[in-house]
Order: structure tokens, then C-alpha cells, then sequence
């Protein structure tokens, strides 16, 4: 399952719908109040072009099974206005064997963030914002 | 001819606006489209490396030749998740 949503995820559904399988593995990105630079940060505005940014998510799953052998694979995006401590972004792969799910689970995250048409805007306690490209490293 | 831009994030600030027409000269590519958007507004110029852009939800290069009624992404450097 594939999905771009203004409404907070819900690990536990999102668990339920991807199990079936002998692992799951699940990777949450978490809206943090500070930033790299150590500055207190109040929340992140996420935008992204949801076509692309879906199509972008059935290639990657794509890719991971074809890497990894047979997955379930369910990436969530939110997008909107979040808080720090909110879930900005869920990924889940289920395969028959643990070390499938965790390369597979890796993949997906790290591509996600290299290529997935979606942004993010970091907004500091003094009042000021800047939008923040993520770092070739991940 | 006229083409349907859409823009981002930053740059989406910079250009005031999200989501636009623009008119080309017939045979024009992404590129054209990108000088013209630079000549009416310099601000985004020093973006242009860092810009993909997508002509009806695919990644094209520069040179990639547009036609009436495309759709043209400019997309920022990804910073989801």
C-alpha cells in the first residue's frame, strides 16, 4: 500500500495490513524539535508533487522485491503542517525472512528520501523557516 | 504554444505561485521554459543545478522538446522523509 495523507499514521493498522509474512520490518521517521544544527525546532511543513511522489513509491517497492526476493512492502508520507514527535513518514516490508525484510526495509527509506518528490520546511521557535534538502549520506 | 508549469517548496515561493501557464515559442524545450521563468524572475536563477525537472510525471533532461498542453515539474532536491 502506497499513500500520501494529511492525517497522522497509524502504526498499528499500518502493521496490520503488512503482516502475513515470517518478519516485518518497519522504519518510522519521527519529526525531531531540534535541527542538525542543534536549533530548537517547533515542527516541519511537508509538501510534495503526490502523483510523482506515489509513482516514486511503487518503483522503489519494485526494486526492493526485485533486490530482495518476494515483499509486502506499505510506504506512507504525511504531508501538511507537523509537530515535533509526529510521524512524517512509514515504511514496512514483510518477508519470509528477517534479513530480507531489514535490507529491503533500508532500500526503501534511503530511496525514498534520495528521490521521492517531497519536501520539507523546518520551522525554528525564533519564527524563521527554511526548506531542507536532504543529505546525499542520508 | 502554452505549456502548465508546477513548482515547489522553495522554489514554488520564489515564483509566488504553484502552478501557472507558460507561453513558449513553438519547439521549445524544458530549458527554454526555465531561462523564460529565470528572466522574470532572477531570484530562482542560481537554482538551476539543483532543479529536476519532470514533463508529465517523468524525469527529462534539459534538451527534452515540449509540446502544447505538457505539464512541466520543477522539483527541488528531495527532502522527504
Amino acid at each position: 500500500m502506497f499513500a500520501i495523507t494529511r492525517d497522522a499514521i497509524a502504526p498499528g493498522a499500518l502493521l496490520a495490513q503488512t503482516s502475513g509474512a515470517g518478519g516485518v520490518v518497519t522504519f518510522f521517521g519521527v519529526v525531531r524539535d531540534y535541527a542538525d544544527d542543534g536549533r530548537p525546532v517547533t515542527g516541519l511543513s511537508y509538501e510534495a508533487f503526490e502523483p510523482m511522489a506515489l509513482a516514486s513509491f511503487e518503483s522503489i517497492a519494485a526494486e526492493a522485491r526485485e533486490r530482495f526476493g518476494t515483499l509486502r512492502v506499505t510506504i506512507v508520507h504525511r504531508v501538511g503542517e507537523l509537530d515535533a514527535g509526529d510521524i512524517a513518514v512509514a515504511v514496512l516490508v514483510a518477508a519470509a525472512h528477517r534479513a530480507a525484510a531489514f535490507d529491503a526495509c533500508r532500500y526503501c527509506i534511503d530511496e525514498l528520501k534520495r528521490r521521492a518528490p517531497i519536501w520539507k520546511k523546518e520551522h525554528y521557535a525564533d519564527g524563521r523557516a527554511v526548506w531542507k534538502a536532504n543529505a546525499s549520506h542520508g | 504554444m502554452r505549456i502548465h508549469v508546477l513548482a515547489f517548496a522553495h522554489l514554488r515561493e520564489l515564483l509566488h505561485d504553484g502552478a501557472f501557464d507558460l507561453e513558449l515559442a513553438p519547439g521549445g524545450t524544458a530549458a527554454d521554459a526555465w531561462d523564460e521563468l529565470a528572466r522574470r524572475h532572477p531570484a530562482i536563477g542560481a537554482m538551476r543545478g539543483s532543479i529536476r525537472l519532470a514533463r508529465n510525471g517523468a524525469i527529462v533532461e534539459a534538451g527534452e522538446p515540449l509540446r502544447e498542453g505538457d505539464e512541466l515539474a520543477l522539483l527541488p532536491p528531495a527532502g522527504g522523509g
